[in-house]
């Protein structure tokens, strides 16, 4: 008889929604003992090795100085501080290039669009030149050029207190420790460095420069390809009926531009975040730099590594969770 | 038993080719080399490292990338220098055959990881002795094969003439040393201030000190020698300061647990600086077999006993002292008179002038 039998009396074994729990089931359980296994040997080959485990280092003196903190830093301070200040600028340089490398990509490819010629040919150049050189040589390059400006001592002097030099730009800044209102600090040249003022180091600038120019050119496509997505019919029509320029633009086309931009930003933006690492190669001391000489004067490597990821991985689903909130709320609702 | 002591022997070179896939990063590198030891290291035994190496028929030794003097290729391809001499000792005195070594260029950030893993059985990478590297890192050292001490190179033009003149200087410094900790110390206990760049590759270091990024360049005096003779474009603009900061004795590492393996290290080091103290030389050793000093008889394995001891052939120190010479002109021939650094003896002469260099008795 060809009547399946009734569903109570199918075997349990044979029901798609057990199956599918066990299944489920059974992959979770492997990828734990997988994971447990990895960490138990990890451990039982330190112990073999005589090398010490833990996070108890985080509390010792790191010993080694920083040379750019965002809060109070000195040698005497504890490895978890020495860590926090990297993560500080780690995220500093990360916010920073985000913005830069957001606002210069869209002129970048709001100019590869235009009807001028000359403006198009050059954001197109823009484009296809510095997004097919490697990073790292971005970062060379800016840092050869920044280290060969002039010494300290015969650093350009453009306007009063501004000051450069292969230490840095230095400009006057405000100075807070006197207590009460903050009086103006003018830098001066005293022995080796300058001291007072604000001073935007070469390794910081390098960076910043470096993944600002060289992601702008990945947003600039991204950019052009959102705006052309809009139908050109859109603008058009949007014109016709007596919008400006900027109206159309603003009202019409980046509305709908949007929903196609977002996803690949948000991928561009982890890209910077994730390649700012690369600092390392050039002496800017973010997480993974001040890490690195944690890892060595500890010798507690898997502890180290373990926490840049934790980190990193952190700081990039947060990023991913925030744009796409953003994503969200910009979608536009059809029915 | 654990399931990595399954895996064959020749898995564990992966380790170099996931190294290499990810040079461009020395954390992924670090990191690499830490998988491999988490995934397939077999667990130390006595005996374990003597007897793989006896097993493949060489040495892999961990040395400099690149450092004049101590571990650097020659126009040739050859490994040369001071720390390249050991590992060719230890390579003559296991095989009789000072060539069968191979080399991997470690950076100080990878050398430790790379001796723990594994991928090295030898580390002779100016690598300093201290406590935490001895126990909390489970290595041990060997003897110290140069004495150095940390201390600054600046530009002539500076005017410079004493480390207490650096207050406020911008120094460059490699991470990953001895250095970047010594150098904070000794600002904070004379109370002036400094700002470090740290910059992880050698010539990326070299060439921001010497484009005036920084005001000093700061490492063992050694290496500044070793840097001012192969990278300045003059070498008389650069001075290296009279102050040394720390004590930096440069010593060979094994991971720990094959006593037998640090033992052949420590006394084929000994080998050469007993050669030198008893005036034995490359040239002159094979008619040193017939001396009757019996100490010398000993030690060339003219009166047998030391080479059953150590698990080696008989000859060990002959053909150490034969293929690679004795301390001193292995010293004369890379760091000092015929080389171009120009490296006086100081403290690493032999005891008997002044020296701190003294060999255990071979026998």
């Amino acid at each position: 008889m060809a009547v399946p039998p009734p569903a109570s009396r199918v075997g349990i074994w044979r029901r798609p929604y057990f199956r599918g729990v066990l299944y489920q089931g059974l992959v979770v359980a492997a990828v734990l003992a997988l994971g447990g296994w990895l960490v138990h040997n990890t451990l039982v080959n330190l112990e073999i090795r005589g090398i010490a485990t833990g996070f108890g280092f985080l509390a010792r003196e790191a010993g080694f100085g920083i040379s750019e903190s965002l809060i109070p830093y000195a040698p005497s301070d504890s490895y978890a501080r020495a860590l926090t200040v990297g993560l500080l600028n780690t995220m500093a340089v990360s916010a920073l290039g985000i913005v830069l490398a957001t606002i210069l990509g869209t002129v970048v490819g709001v100019a590869r669009l235009s009807g001028n010629w000359l403006v198009a040919r050059l954001a197109a150049i823009y484009v296809e030149a510095l997004r097919n050189v490697p990073l790292l040589l971005h970062l060379f390059v800016w840092y050869g050029v920044l280290t060969a400006l002039p010494g300290a001592r015969q650093a350009l002097h453009p306007l009063p207190g501004v000051f450069l030099s292969n230490r840095g730009l230095v400009v006057p800044g405000l100075d807070w420790s006197q207590g009460g209102l903050p009086v103006v600090a003018s830098p001066h040249l005293v022995g080796f460095n300058f001291v007072g003022g604000l001073t935007l180091s070469p390794e910081f600038t390098a960076l910043l420069v470096g993944l600002t120019i060289y992601t702008a050119a990945f947003i600039a496509e991204i950019v052009r390809a959102g705006i052309l997505s809009v139908p050109r019919g859109q603008t058009e029509a949007a014109l016709s009926l007596g919008l400006s320029r900027g109206q159309v633009l603003r009202l019409v086309v980046l509305p709908q531009a949007l929903r196609v931009i977002i996803p690949p930003l948000t991928s561009q933006y982890l890209n910077i975040a994730k390649n700012s690492p690369l600092a390392i190669a050039i002496g800017y001391p973010d997480l993974v730099a001040v890490s690195n000489t944690a890892i060595n004067q500890t010798g507690q490597a898997v502890e180290g590594v373990a926490l840049v990821m934790v980190v990193f991985l952190c700081l990039s689903l947060a990023l991913s969770m925030l744009m796409n909130w953003y994503n969200r709320r910009i979608a536009l609702v059809t029915r | 038993m654990k399931l990595h002591e399954n895996f064959p022997d020749r898995l564990r070179g992966r380790g170099s080719v996931i190294g290499r896939y990810w040079a461009a990063m020395t954390i992924a590198r670090t990191f690499a080399v830490l998988a491999v030891a988490t995934l397939l290291a077999s667990p130390a035994r006595a005996g374990a490292t003597f007897d793989a190496v006896k097993a493949k028929g060489f040495v892999q030794c961990g040395v400099n990338l690149g450092l004049y003097g101590f571990s650097a290729p020659d126009d040739k391809g050859n490994w040369t220098g001071l720390d390249v001499d050991v590992c060719r000792a230890v390579a003559a005195a296991m095989f009789g055959d000072a060539g069968k070594v191979k080399f991997t260029a470690l950076s100080a950030q990878q050398r430790l990881p790379a001796l723990q893993a594994g991928e090295v059985d030898l580390l002779a990478r100016n690598t300093t002795w201290t406590l935490t590297r001895d126990t909390a890192n489970g290595l041990d050292f060997t003897t110290p094969n140069y004495f150095d001490g940390q201390g600054f190179m600046v530009s002539r033009k500076l005017g410079v003439a004493s480390a207490k003149g650096l207050d406020g200087a911008t120094i460059c410094v490699l991470p990953g040393t001895t250095s970047e900790q010594n150098l904070a110390d000794y600002f904070r206990a004379n109370k002036m201030s400094f700002k470090p760049v740290v910059i992880e590759k050698n010539e990326e270091l070299n060439s921001a000190f010497f484009s005036g990024r920084c005001d000093a360049l700061s490492s063992d005096a050694s290496q500044l020698a070793g840097i001012r003779a192969g990278q300045a474009a003059d070498a008389d603009a650069y001075v290296i300061l009279p102050e040394l900061i720390s004590k930096e004795p440069l010593t060979p590492a094994v991971r720990q647990g094959d006593p037998q393996w640090t033992d052949l290290v420590r006394w084929s080091q000994y080998a050469m600086i007993y050669a030198e103290e008893k005036g034995v030389t490359s040239r002159t050793v094979s008619s040193a077999l017939k001396s009757p000093d019996p100490d010398l008889q000993r030690l060339l394995g003219v009166t047998v006993g030391n080479g059953k001891a150590l698990g080696v052939d008989e000859r060990w120190a002959f053909n150490i002292i034969m293929q690679v010479g004795n301390y001193g002109e292995s010293f004369e021939r890379n760091v000092g008179k015929e080389s171009r650094l120009k490296l006086d003896r100081g403290l690493n002469a032999l005891y008997t002038h002044g020296g701190l260099m003294y060999a255990m008795p071979p026998r």
